[in-house]
């Protein structure tokens, strides 16, 4: 799934909980320019419903797909704007 | 069939509405207006504001005014806490990492109430809850008070509470407000959209 994305940074939050999956995911998205993905790396079980409801209520972001791999939870999100 | 006339008013409701009701054009005219009001006002949203208030001081209670603000934080909201009371021990750099954990009063605690009591049981059940807090990764209240701070949440100490408990305003996490009252923290919540008491 991650090949389909060009992806411009990785965030690695594997052991943190919440809120800092969602928190660091919104820092790293500010630091991106516009239609550039990030690809957020968690183990945080949480994260999977998290950040969905964050993608969905924050603007200028839209949350590419989410996937799990083992113990990994794999975020995609694109800034928009 | 029958003599009722109840259909009458329906078949005249078209002729009746033409002389007071508005044209086509005004309707549109209107609708335009309305969707034009509504687009200002769901603009207006990129701005949403939330005010919590925090009054409690003891380890478990400090996390969740400073899990939703740094949250809220992270979907653009603009966050202030109004820390009062016990809260403002939260902003207190050397307290807010001495926070306790009650060992009385709390049936879910592993321990009876009567040896609950007993002197030093705090410090116990404090340290059992650090540890869980250290085990699980989960973040400590400096870690969230500053990460909250970088992004842009407002700490603000009750004046009141710091004259009445003699804190220094030196004493408090850099980036803290400090000279606020009821009414500041009024008319924050006057403007937010969710408001909290914790």
């Amino acid at each position: 799934m991650s090949a389909e994305y060009d992806i411009a940074e990785t965030l690695d939050v594997k052991g943190e909980s919440c809120p800092m999956p969602v928190v660091k995911t919104k820092s790293a998205i500010d630091g991106l320019a516009a239609e550039e993905v990030l690809e957020v790396l968690a183990t945080d079980s949480g994260s999977m419903s998290d950040i969905d409801g964050w993608a969905d209520g924050t603007a200028g972001v839209e949350l590419l797909a989410q996937e799990e791999d083992g113990d990994v939870y794999k975020h995609y999100v694109r800034k928009t704007e | 069939m029958s003599t009722d006339t109840s259909d009458t008013p329906a078949d005249d409701a078209p002729d009746a509405a033409e002389g007071d009701a508005p044209t086509r054009a005004e309707l549109a005219a209107r609708v335009a207006e309305l969707e034009e009001s509504l687009a200002e006002a769901t603009d207006d949203d990129d701005g949403k504001k939330m005010s919590i208030i925090a009054t409690k001081g003891t380890l478990d209670m400090a996390y969740p005014p400073l899990i939703l603000a740094s949250t809220a934080a992270a979907f653009g909201y603009d966050v202030t806490v109004f820390h009062t009371f016990w809260g403002l021990d939260i902003l207190h750099e050397e307290r807010s990492k001495n926070l306790k954990l009650s060992s009385v009063g709390n049936p879910n605690m592993p321990v009876p109430n009567a040896v609950a009591a007993l002197p030093g049981m705090d410090r116990v059940t404090t340290k059992l809850m650090e540890r869980k807090i250290d085990d699980n990764d989960t973040a400590t209240i400096e870690e969230l008070l500053e990460t909250s701070l970088d992004m842009g949440v407002e700490f603000q100490a009750c004046q009141m509470t710091i004259d009445l408990m003699d804190y220094d305003e030196a004493d408090f996490y850099d980036g803290v407000t400090t000279g606020v009252g009821a009414a500041t923290a009024l008319q924050d919540m006057a403007d937010a959209d969710i408001q909290l008491l914790v």
